[in-house]
């Protein structure tokens, strides 16, 4: 699909060259870019989003589907700039997803897990990965960031709620506890008292939710994606504003100049690319 | 030919992966060292701030991170500095594309400490902080994550922005914005730890993640995709491509040196 061994025939570089290429992948794309997505991504999506993703009992009805997209699409758009407008990679949502999924399942093992001990179903993180999928198969289909922002971002958080379905429908399970009816998540939260529980949730139950017609999550769903194409935009330019690659050059009469560094064949004007005697 | 790959070329006059893995490696340890620490006494050690054996344990660790903090950061850079290259100038480029390899394995370091910092220590610190209630700001979770995480990722970030300065050209010619932010904006992470706990001395003890208090954590950790998935990464693909071209396709040397042409002289209103 990528075709980087025909790129880099077309580079014209000897085995020489081209092993030095790979080698520049084999340091990047892991100890290098996925790593960092990890470590920044985890930390803005935990400390935006980390409450509902936390715990079983936070995964409300009103915010939880609406919070959760919101916040992840903003590094899925970034990275969709900076792998789609560079390499023409189309798998920038899916790797960032990849690095949350990854960066916190180390931490619910060893921190959550074996340091505080709770058991991994009430800490469970919520999944992104099918939305991903999603919004980075509508770039590679549509080839246009814009039509992603409409369609794609729609879909990214339209399928949060029923992708997660699957997954946590069973702790909506009513059970009767001393004679009073909870859910499951209910249970677990009164049986693990931490500083987070979600006392917030028993105060917005409280209003128009439960009676508006059965369909709270639809309509959170439904505002999740008109916020998240919003958001995608935005973030689409944050991505841009990142790949900034520009240098202040300081010469002798201590004049600051904005200047590049590839000029030969991207960034300078065809004239500037004459003086230096590559081809105009 | 000294270590050649068998395919007709000497690898090891661009490549050498060596330091980087030991640095990786030793980075790892301490990490593996931390943990181990925090599960032994976490419990046993950690609960009460007023008890001479929490001075002793994790007070004691706290010190320790901070003297092992200060003289890596005396080590690192004052190598850095002492070993700098001063002819620059006539740099051979295919010891340049070494020094690109040198470099990425500074910045993975400096990002290995990042995901200690940004992903591990941080939802630990949620993780801790929901079943203990704080009495300090020097709990068992922060001595490891601020005091211990944090020091240890700026000074590879500042280490990092220093070999680009001494031992690339392009860095030592002119003053890289991507790179500036991406580590100076992770660094302000740490003064924002002040933020942090003056929000959580005075306002409440408990952990909710999601608190506005936060956020400026949030806002600097951004600047970190200036390096690896924005305007560092591009400098140096671009950086090697052209390197590479002039190694092996028989590019013009000048396309090595491209801030001059584009410094005006005449220009009206040229600089800042």
């Amino acid at each position: 699909m990528f075709r980087t061994d025909e790129i880099i025939k077309a580079s014209k570089l000897p085995p020489e060259g081209v092993a030095m290429s790979r080698h520049i992948d084999y340091i990047y794309f892991i100890p290098i870019l996925f790593v960092t997505i990890v470590g920044t991504f985890h930390m803005h999506f935990d400390l935006l989003a980390g409450d509902w993703d936390f715990w079983l009992d936070w995964k409300d009805r009103q915010w939880w589907p609406i919070v959760t997209p919101i916040t992840a699409i903003t590094f899925c758009a970034a990275l969709q700039y900076y792998n789609w407008v560079n390499y023409r990679q189309p798998f920038g949502a899916t790797i960032t997803i990849l690095a949350l999924l990854a960066g916190k399942w180390v931490t619910i093992v060893a921190a959550w897990w074996w340091w505080s001990n709770y058991p991994y179903n009430f800490v469970m993180p919520s999944t992104l990965l099918p939305s991903a999928i999603v919004l980075d198969i509508v770039l590679l289909l549509t080839r246009n960031w814009t039509l992603t922002a409409v369609i794609g971002a729609w879909m990214f958080a339209a399928l949060f709620y029923p992708t997660n379905w699957a997954i946590f429908a069973y702790s909506h399970t009513p059970l009767v506890v001393d004679g009073t009816l909870l859910s499951w998540a209910d249970y677990m939260g009164f049986a693990y008292v931490r500083t987070g529980t979600p006392e917030y949730i028993r105060m917005i139950e409280v209003g128009s939710l439960r009676t508006f017609g059965g369909h709270s999550t639809m309509i959170s769903s439904f505002f999740a994606a008109f916020a998240s194409s919003l958001m995608y935009i935005l973030w689409w330019q944050f991505g841009k504003f990142f790949c900034t690659s520009y240098f202040y050059l300081t010469d002798d009469r201590q004049k600051t100049t904005k200047v590049y560094d590839v000029f030969a064949y991207a960034t300078l004007a065809h004239g500037d690319k004459a003086k230096i005697g590559g081809k105009a | 030919m000294a270590a050649s790959s068998g395919k007709g070329y000497d690898i090891s006059q661009w490549y050498d992966s060596k330091p980087w893995k030991i640095g990786w490696a030793a980075m790892l340890m301490m990490g593996i060292f931390w943990v181990l620490y925090q599960r032994a006494f976490g419990y046993s050690h950690g609960l009460d701030s007023m008890t001479p054996e929490f001075d002793s344990v994790w007070m004691g660790l706290w010190r320790f991170n901070i003297v092992a903090n200060a003289l890596f950061f005396a080590a690192s850079v004052g190598w850095i500095w002492t070993t700098r290259d001063r002819n620059l100038a006539n740099l051979d480029p295919k010891l340049e594309l070494k020094r690109y390899f040198y470099w990425m394995g500074w910045l993975a370091c400096y990002i290995w400490g990042v995901y200690y910092a940004g992903s591990y220590t941080l939802e630990q610190d949620a993780a801790w902080h929901q079943v203990i209630i704080r009495d300090t700001s020097f709990t068992a979770s922060h001595i490891v994550a601020f005091y211990g995480t944090f020091p240890l990722y700026i000074t590879c970030g500042v280490s990092s922005y220093l070999y680009a300065q001494t031992r690339l050209p392009l860095y030592n010619q002119a003053t890289s914005f991507a790179l500036v932010a991406a580590v100076v904006g992770p660094m302000f992470i740490l003064p924002n730890v002040g933020l942090n706990e003056w929000g959580h001395a005075f306002w409440f003890v408990d952990e909710l993640f999601s608190a506005p208090l936060h956020w400026g954590f949030v806002t600097l950790g951004w600047c970190g995709l200036f390096g690896a998935a924005g305007g560092v990464a591009a400098q140096i693909v671009s950086r090697m491509s052209n390197l590479a071209d002039v190694i092996w396709n028989n590019a013009p040397k000048s396309i090595l040196d491209p801030f001059p042409s584009q410094v005006d002289p005449n220009a009206k209103g040229a600089g800042y």
